[in-house]
């Protein structure tokens, strides 16, 4: 297990190095000088020359990512252009409340989308799993923002029983977290129903049965847990898109987290928030698929030994 | 190691044989019988598959309508009627009219044609690049596939749109740079697929045997591996275009593409959201529209999928 964990983290390291170079040479490859966009629209030539120089942007380009990489790491991101404040006090509120969303929006995806690939998988060519098969389409089909508004537009301001927009108590929750988990819900049914048939013609399964098992402990104790693998790839690597995907469903709905923030923030050229906000989502993405393969391993030793 | 998707959606396309190397376009090839070419058999199944055909039809009647939209458009679809603006859908305006009076159905056509060239130009932008590498990743190894696979490896960790956000942010707002950085955001997808699908064609008898016979290292991928992984990459393409147009549209929907007055349907909604209280045809419309699009694709996708991917025919 050791040596799984450390060729993982090994793995990673190389990724996080990429994303912190890309995230630095965002700036850079903006077209203009970066000391004139930092020192924002209105600055003079001598406030100019005045970031250049104490963020040392007229250093080589190498120092300059060692010290973005060093201020980076003792959570130093420079200051907002629009408030003034450093950038991580405005960051990471607005990740926590991102962080809520998305973690309850997977806890949704995942019951929802099990259960409906574990009922369409054992009741094949039904009813169910024919509409299951076509909710799933239409669910990847939907674009964010649509339903959101839709969703909106029904259950907040026609029957009025939910709350338009904000995160004041847990009411605010149940539209974004709906309208974020729907492409999610699709794609962990599929993974899961697929997943279930192919373990369910495993000879397995054939002996569980033939030897004169219940339905019902068949599925639940042979075939589910068997196809759950694949299903904990997806679920983790749907907690990183839905980290990402939040960027619309936050708009929607005025939900202050970070993809709201990243998105203001491009709109205003706020660059330092910018970078901030994505490096964050890209480590958290990093770090999800790293404790993803981690668990991975946890539950199937096959894959540590390899 | 686990295999890794590059996209929420790819794993729909990957979940059967979980690696997205496991191409099975060769044996398809090989259990045609000689006398049939692959194209009509493929078709004659495409004809039987209960989703591809509705998909398909889907898919045409909207590049028709974005061909013909000059014909059919009933009106100027950046015309201003401040006399008539949030008419709700009559015989004048089958689809009514927006905050600036402006005919929906007009406006809903035209923006067909945005939505096709956003989801058709972004994904051949991206296979173009993208195919190429993998193929040369592939089929040469060694140091050269490790370095593009770190690299992909970069571009895989911002997840969703998040990549395509960060490139609109260093080029700037705007209906190409959205296309544009579609593209780039599906290009790892390409190039991981056709490196995966390049790796198990390559230690194939046929292509051994190309080798042995002489043949050029660039003769051999384009005759040979190419021809073969193609059907793989087809299927992507037409699932990888709908989530381009979707992607498009949301990028559009946020401030960061196609701008105003352009009828791009994401860009329509943003518009209209606050006039969506009082006149909800405004926003029903441009969703329905991207919606029935995106389906069709996907339809499409599936049967497609089921055709050319014998694994799943059983099933």
């Amino acid at each position: 297990m050791l040596a799984f964990l450390t060729t993982r983290l090994a793995q990673a390291i190389p990724v996080l190095f990429g994303v912190s170079l890309a995230v630095f040479l965002m700036l850079h490859l903006i077209p203009g000088d970066p000391a004139a966009l930092i020192a924002g629209a209105d600055a003079t030539a001598a406030d100019v020359e005045n970031v250049r120089q104490s963020l040392g942007l007229d250093r080589p380009l190498a120092a300059q990512y060692l010290g973005f990489v060093g201020r980076a790491l003792s959570g130093d991101f420079g200051k907002s252009f629009r408030t003034g404040r450093p950038v991580l006090e405005e960051v990471l509120p607005r990740y926590a409340n991102t962080l809520a969303l998305g973690a309850i929006a997977l806890s949704l995806a995942i019951v929802i989308g099990m259960a409906s690939g574990i009922v369409s998988a054992v009741r094949r060519h039904t009813l169910f799993d024919n509409a299951a098969l076509i909710l799933s389409l239409a669910g990847v089909s939907m674009p964010t923002f649509f339903l959101g508004l839709m969703l909106m537009l029904v259950f907040s301001v026609w029957l009025g029983w939910l709350p338009l927009s904000g995160m004041s108590s847990w009411a605010h929750f149940i539209l974004p977290a709906i309208t974020l988990s729907t492409a999610s819900v699709a794609i962990i049914s599929r993974v899961m129903h697929a997943s279930l048939i192919e373990v369910l013609s495993e000879d397995y399964v054939r002996t569980a049965r033939a030897k004169g098992q219940r339905e019902s402990v068949v599925i639940w104790r042979h075939a589910v847990r068997n196809a759950l693998i694949p299903v904990v790839t997806v679920a983790g690597l749907q907690l990183g898109y839905l980290l990402g995907g939040a960027v619309v469903t936050e708009t929607v709905f005025a939900w202050p987290g970070l993809g709201r923030l990243l998105v203001q923030s491009i709109l205003a050229r706020d660059f330092p928030v910018v970078q901030a906000s994505v490096l964050l989502l890209a480590v958290s993405f990093v770090a999800i698929n790293l404790a993803t393969d981690l668990i991975y391993g946890l539950i199937d030793p096959r894959i540590r030994a390899r | 190691m686990i295999p890794k998707s590059g996209n929420r959606f790819s794993d729909k396309i990957m979940h059967n044989g979980k690696k997205s190397g496991e191409s099975d376009s060769t044996q398809s090839n090989q259990t045609v019988a000689p006398a049939q070419s692959p194209a009509r058999v493929a078709l004659r199944q495409l004809r039987r598959s209960r989703l591809a055909l509705p998909g398909l039809a889907i898919v045409l009647v909207f590049i028709l309508c974005g061909i013909l939209a000059p014909l059919i458009a009933p009106d100027d679809p950046y015309r201003n009627d401040l006399m008539n603006v949030l008419m709700p859908p009559s015989a004048a305006h089958w689809f009514g009219t927006d905050e600036l009076g402006r005919d929906l159905f007009s406006r809903i056509l035209y923006g067909t044609r945005i939505s096709l060239a956003e989801g058709l130009i972004s994904v051949a932008l991206a296979a173009a690049i993208g195919v190429p590498v993998g193929l040369v990743a592939g089929y040469a190894g060694g140091a050269v596939a490790a370095v593009i696979m770190r690299i992909i490896d970069v571009l895989l960790a911002f997840p969703g749109v998040l990549l395509a956000i960060v490139i609109i942010s260093i080029l700037g707002p705007g209906l190409t740079n959205a296309i544009i950085a579609v593209a780039i955001y599906t290009v790892p997808i390409f190039a991981r697929l056709a490196r995966g699908a390049t790796l198990t064609v390559k230690d194939e008898p046929y292509v051994e045997a190309a080798r042995a016979a002489g043949l050029s290292d660039l003769r051999i991928l384009a005759r040979h591996v190419f021809p073969n992984i193609s059907a793989t990459l087809f299927v992507m393409m037409t699932l990888r275009v709908a989530i381009a147009i979707l992607t498009a549209a949301s990028l559009s929907f946020l401030g960061l593409g196609a701008q105003a007055p352009l009828p791009e349907w994401g860009a329509m909604l943003a518009a209209s959201r606050s006039a969506m209280l009082i006149a909800p045809h405004v926003a029903l419309f441009p969703g329905l529209a991207t919606i029935l699009l995106v389906f069709g694709l996907n339809l499409f996708q599936d049967g497609l999928r089921q055709v050319l991917d014998p694994k799943l025919q059983d099933r």
